[in-house]
């Protein structure tokens, strides 16, 4: 049985996206991990061809697809093993915030940049000092008349270079709790004031531009910001539902990326004149590992599900992240322990695969934090 | 059982104190970038006598045993386990000539080592998967009083070094049991017969180089055979448990390193208005990455005590190795994730730790490799079913 129920749509929508991977996106891969940054070109393409924020209405120039299209997307780029084109983070992360929460003005004239690739977006919650705490942020953004003046600094913050548009949380000093004090801004990368620091030199996602950004006296219009004053933090918890799910997609295609990768490498790689599948510590790990991407697909899938009906799924997308985000840095290591020392070279796709899947189960939230988001939920 | 005496205290000394005065993190950062290797400080720290200590003094060594040089190995680690790893093993191979070879071969080529003159590596594996004895075919072929190399060897790291290589060649092709037809060879490095094919980037270690090796003719005096001909099987296993108690104390001091990190770090970290360090979750983390790393301590000083009291057991140094490498591994993983997204940047060191962790896992036989060893060694002969 299907869990999820692809229509022919889908199904052509798939074929399409996978023919333009294939030519546009996969032959460059590794020129973009030595680049440190994918051109913003291919974004643009990317969104002409309709593969961005499937979920935007026909009205600003999306397909108004269901969240399927979503999975179908992160599957698909799964095949790419690479980071930098984080159109997951753009279309089902940050360009629903101002899907959702937006004015009319604000969507008309942010969501078709969005949806063609013209408008990059970025998401800017953490700071130096908060982390895992975002209660914690010492961005602030005060009224001054019809203007918000921003200052503060953001960091490890995806697309921060290519990026067009910030949605920005920053908290209002005045007010005294601090879950009230913060409110999520648009901000447009040309505001005088604001700068792009540091691109940040990491174990994996060699190809995305991560970034620290500094906002200094950033004046932006009022009308830029998101929804009521103060209405930040619950937006973040609203949205950030979808986001866990996001993460557990991309971990559980990833790992189906690494089985499928080691089990041929298990096949082919001869010791001893036999394949390596013949030893039986070898089938053993294989089949426990594929179990364990079964078990994790499936958890995960049925959660789309239950996102798609509009459940409140908060507890089981926390676990579904950290479970799922575990389970494949643990396929990649295990994986790379079957390969033996040809895991040590970067021309094999296990040792990149290893340093991408690692900031997975920090991102969108630490493990920890998904355990402790769980716990409080569960009533413990 | 493991109280220190008063010369493994100072070695241990030194060796922390030389690389808290040499290792630099930038610096480390700059070699892997440009994958260079740290020639200065590889000087300094065979002047001050790290390189070969366990050899005789004659051959310009310390005249001190494994334990000392795991000691190093564990110092250097911990303070920048790449660094610590370049150093340690940078003579990989000389080891195998110190313990076999003729005396003339070791005055020729052991001081040089110890004295930072020239390096060594070590050129087995034909696979890229790792050492399968059986896919060996490079031979040495006997013609006169010299040795003719033809073959190619797999990613061989530490490249481009003034010095040798110790080759595992075939030296008599026409018999078919590998405890007969393998022999150790030394091979000088500066041969216009031997190519390499670069490696590429690796997963860590990029200071040292990796290529493969090919091997067109090339021509060797007779007496660059490490020891008896057609005795490399056996020198193997001898040469394997040495290599695997330092890989064991370099994964040792990368354990330790990490967690030193991760410590102190969590020990200033603040996030919900308290050190990190007072949640009782990282105070376990940190409690089980703790006792991995002196569990992994006891069985490497062990094995290493043990070796240098020339009782060799074999099972135990895979033990070692394998437990060590596991700690380093899991260790550093943890660290990873207490610096939280800090830990995923290059500049917070312990991303890099986890990586040469990894690599200390997989080189010199991986964790189903050591299994194979050890299961073998506990279980011993099993009867044959009576017909």
């Amino acid at each position: 049985m299907d869990i999820l129920k692809f229509t022919q749509e889908h199904d052509a929508f798939r074929k399409r996206l996978k023919t333009f991977l294939a030519k546009e996106v996969t032959p460059n891969v590794d020129q973009w991990e030595k680049d440190h940054i994918v051109p913003r070109k291919i974004w643009q393409e990317f969104g002409k061809a309709g593969f961005l924020c499937t979920s935007i209405s026909g009205e600003y120039g999306g397909i108004g697809g269901n969240f399927l299209y979503s999975v179908i997307v992160s599957e698909e780029i799964s095949y790419t093993v690479h980071s930098g084109l984080a159109v997951g983070l753009h279309s089902d992360v940050v360009v629903p915030y101002i899907d959702s929460f937006g004015s009319q003005d604000q969507k008309a004239k942010y969501l078709p940049g969005c949806v063609s690739g013209d408008i990059i977006t970025a998401i800017a919650m953490t700071e130096p000092d908060a982390g895992s705490d975002l209660s914690a942020m010492t961005t602030t953004a005060v009224e001054d008349g019809e203007s918000i003046i921003i200052n503060g600094s953001k960091t490890f913050i995806s697309n921060g270079i290519n990026c067009d548009l910030v949605v920005l949380a920053a908290a209002d000093p005045a007010v005294g709790n601090r879950h009230e004090a913060i409110s999520l801004y648009l901000l447009e990368a040309d505001t005088p004031g604001f700068k792009r620091g540091k691109q940040l030199d990491k174990m994996g996602w060699n190809s995305q531009d991560t970034a620290e950004l500094f906002f200094s006296d950033c004046c932006i219009p009022k009308t830029n910001r998101l929804g009521d004053p103060g209405a930040g933090f619950i937006q973040l918890m609203i949205k950030l539902q979808q986001e866990r799910l996001v993460c557990a997609m991309g971990a559980v295609f990833a790992a189906e990326r690494i089985m499928e990768f080691v089990i041929d490498y298990c096949k082919k790689t001869m010791i001893s004149g036999k394949p390596l599948t013949r030893s039986q510590a070898v089938q053993f790990a294989i089949v426990e590992m594929t179990t364990q991407v079964k078990l994790g697909k499936t958890f995960m899938e049925k959660l789309c599900v239950d996102h798609m009906e509009g459940k409140n799924i908060v507890i089981d997308t926390s676990m579904a992240k950290y479970w799922t985000t575990d389970m494949v840095n643990e396929i990649a290591e295990r994986s790379m322990d079957l390969c033996g020392e040809s895991a040590l070279l970067e021309s094999n796709p296990i040792a990149r695969a290893k340093r991408d899947v690692r900031v997975m189960s920090i991102f969108a939230g630490t493990n920890e934090i998904m355990k402790g988001i769980s716990a409080k939920f569960m009533g413990l | 059982m493991f109280e220190f005496n008063k010369s493994h205290k100072e070695i241990q000394k030194a060796a922390r104190d030389f690389a808290k005065g040499e290792f630099d993190k930038t610096y480390t950062l700059e070699l892997e970038e440009k994958r260079k290797f740290p020639d200065k400080i590889w000087g300094k720290a065979a002047d001050l006598g790290f390189i070969g200590i366990q050899f005789d003094e004659k051959y310009s060594g310390g005249s001190l045993g494994i334990f000392e040089a795991a000691l190093i190995a564990e110092e250097f680690c911990r303070i920048d386990s790449t660094m610590g790893m370049a150093l340690t093993l940078c003579a990989s191979g000389s080891e195998a000539v110190y313990r076999f070879a003729e005396n003339d071969l070791k005055e020729k080529f052991l001081s040089k080592i110890c004295e930072g003159e020239m390096r060594c590596a070590i050129a087995f594996s034909e696979s890229d998967h790792g050492l399968d004895l059986s896919s060996i075919n490079t031979s040495a072929v006997i013609k006169g009083d010299k040795l003719v190399i033809n073959g190619e060897k797999a990613h061989v790291t530490d490249i481009g070094a003034k010095g040798f290589y110790l080759v595992l060649c075939k030296t008599d092709p026409t018999n078919d049991s590998p405890e007969k037809y393998l022999s150790m060879v030394l091979v000088e490095a500066d041969n216009k017969n031997i190519f390499l094919e670069d490696s590429g980037e690796k997963f860590s270690l990029n200071m040292m180089k990796s290529a493969g090796l090919t091997f067109k003719d090339v021509k060797m005096p007779i007496s660059n055979i490490v020891g008896k001909e057609g005795k490399g099987f056996h020198q193997l296993e001898n040469f394997l448990n040495e290599m695997r108690i330092i890989t064991a104390a370099q994964a040792l001091g990368t354990a330790q390193g990490a967690l030193d990190r991760a410590v102190e770090y969590i020990k200033q970290r603040e996030q919900f208005n308290r050190k990190i360090a007072k949640f009782q979750i990282i105070q376990h983390k940190i409690a089980d990455m703790a006792t991995k790393v002196e569990l992994a301590r006891l069985i490497t000083y062990k094995a290493a005590y043990l070796f240098d009291e020339g009782r060799i057991e074999t099972a135990l140094i895979s033990m070692a190795k394998m437990t060590a490498a596991r700690a380093a591994v899991e260790v550093a993983d943890e660290a990873i994730q207490l610096f939280g997204g800090y830990g995923y940047m290059k500049e917070s060191e312990v991303e890099r730790f986890f990586r040469d962790a990894k690599m200390a896992e997989l080189k010199f036989g991986n964790r189903a490799a050591q299994q194979d060893i050890i299961g073998r060694a506990v279980i011993g002969k099993i009867k044959r079913k009576r017909k």
